[in-house]
């Protein structure tokens, strides 16, 4: 077997003095894979993706990224490998190649028309979107300039927290067919926080349930959404889950 | 002692005017006679021991009595202006070392290129202007930058995952907190003379300088106080924000709460 691009050892966290949020969580997370975690509101998904970024910092010797202990990585290097999407996406002021370069410009690379256009287009924009205004583009358009952004960092590794929960039904095909087809092409490994049904079964490779900060199922999402043990499994596979 | 209160027929002359304003109260049945007869004797007892302060410090030699009433202005001044960023970490002490910073630094350069002599007379007023105005700038410039940045939160935590560090995360924020500091000096800077007759000049003019002298002094204010709002400013703005973050450039959601943290 493959060694896991992301392993997760015995992880816990906790907020502040009391509130534990993570609670002994192991998960091996596939190279070139798109590993979907899914879960009620509040159960820790979000927060274990932050952990994936150092956004949130987790325990020494909890989380490894190719073998190394993330926490003894350079935090900014980590995040150019770790890329994330976020719930809506924050485009900064400018035009969508401002965007788009952000992230290499932030140590002094500066990005070609030609290499911006191809990113544009990798996120499934057409090159010509370039000089518009930020501020001008639909959520869905959003969405694919912060992909093409977060893609600008050449990341090994892209954490997505519910991008698609606010885009309507064809935005939302879309962004996954867009994510498919990187996961083929580039070989990227996804790591999905979803919450509709409809949408692990589209696009994850591998499933797992997160509830109250416990993992209680892990595996092939057919078998998951079909015989699970855990009632929760059962509800989403029936759409009964709320996002977050 | 009483002697050197010679304007004191003229005050009672002027209380002619606070008596009026008592009686327009009663007529319009206002009911704030009571709080403008508070307010005349605060304002009498106030002053006139001010003044003898003053005159006491005035004509002692040295630069102690100076700095310390500047230490007491700087105090209030950091004490005031963390009580408005309290939402901030440790509001107080980055309100009072920005504060220090402005007013040092304008003062000390105004007395090493000799504008003013080292003198209780000179550099009491002055650092008054300077800390009242640096007071202003360094409130206004953390509670902008402390709601900005818990107001685009998204904005700079997707900066940070794209990989920027904290300060590249928060600059436009910082950008708009310094703005929003030095706004009002500028503004006035603007305007001088067209508007308002400043306080510096008004009082040489009362005190029987010529207009000219007047307005020479009130420029060399004006700027030094534009030096003074900038040098705080900027200050206030780099301690607030490291604040909110930790040292691996991740945003302390915690410290953005509303709950005051002092």
């Amino acid at each position: 077997m493959m060694t896991p691009k992301i392993e997760i050892k015995n992880l816990n966290l906790t907020f502040g003095n009391n509130k534990q949020i993570l609670f002994d969580v192991s998960l091996d997370i596939a190279a070139g894979q798109i590993t979907s975690l899914i879960g009620p509101s509040g159960s820790g998904k979000s927060t274990l993706l932050r952990c994936l970024n150092r956004l949130w910092e987790p325990p020494e010797s909890a989380i490894f990224l190719d073998s190394t202990d993330i926490t003894t990585l350079d935090v900014l290097a980590l995040r150019r490998q770790v890329g994330m999407l976020f719930q809506s996406a924050a485009l900064f002021e400018g035009t969508v190649a401002d965007n788009v370069a952000y992230g290499p410009g932030l140590y002094g690379q500066k990005l070609s028309a030609g290499q911006i256009a191809e990113l544009l287009e990798m996120a499934g924009l057409p090159a010509d979107a370039a000089q518009k205004p930020a501020g001008e583009l639909s959520g869905g358009q959003a969405q694919r300039v912060a992909l093409a952004r977060a893609l600008a960092n050449q990341p090994q590794v892209l954490l997505l927290d519910e991008p698609t929960s606010a885009l309507d039904p064809t935005a939302t095909r879309h962004v996954e067919e867009t994510v498919l087809r990187l996961r083929d092409t580039l070989g990227l490994t996804v790591v999905w926080v979803s919450h509709a049904i409809e949408q692990v079964e589209r696009t994850a490779d591998k499933l797992v349930l997160l509830v109250d900060g416990n993992i209680v199922e892990s595996g092939d999402p057919d078998h998951l959404l079909s015989g699970a043990h855990h009632h929760l499994a059962g509800d989403f596979a029936r759409g009964k889950l709320g996002s977050d | 002692m009483f002697e050197t209160l010679e304007w004191l027929p003229r005050i009672i002359g002027a209380l002619v005017l606070v008596g009026l304003a008592i009686g327009v109260s009663r007529w319009q049945k206002a009911g704030i006679e009571q709080d403008m007869l508070v307010a005349v004797g605060r304002a009498f007892v106030q002053l006139i021991a001010i003044g003898y302060a003053l005159d006491f410090i005035f004509s002692r030699q040295g630069p102690f009595w100076s700095l310390l009433v500047v230490g007491v202005m700087v105090s209030v001044a950091g004490y005031t202006a963390g009580q408005r960023g309290k939402y901030v970490p440790r509001s107080k002490i980055i309100a009072t070392v920005s504060v220090t910073v402005g007013t040092a630094l304008t003062l000390g350069l105004l007395i090493v290129l000799n504008v003013f002599p080292f003198e209780p007379r000179f550099t009491i007023p002055i650092a008054g202007m300077i800390v009242g105005n640096a007071m202003t700038a360094t409130g206004l410039a953390m509670n902008r930058l402390r709601d900005d940045l818990k107001l685009q939160k998204a904005q700079i935590e997707t900066a940070l995952a794209l990989g920027a560090t904290q300060r590249q995360a928060a600059n436009q924020q910082m950008r708009r907190a310094l703005t929003t500091g030095m706004t009002p000096i500028v503004d006035k800077t603007k305007t001088v003379g067209l508007i308002s007759l400043p306080g510096a000049m008004t009082g040489m003019i009362l005190a029987g300088a010529s207009p000219l002298e007047a307005v020479q002094l009130q420029i060399i204010v004006m700027y030094m106080l534009v030096g003074a709002v900038a040098f705080s400013g900027l200050t206030a703005t780099f301690l607030t924000y490291r604040q909110f973050f930790t040292q691996a450039h991740q945003l302390m959601v915690s410290a953005l709460s509303d709950e005051a943290l002092i």
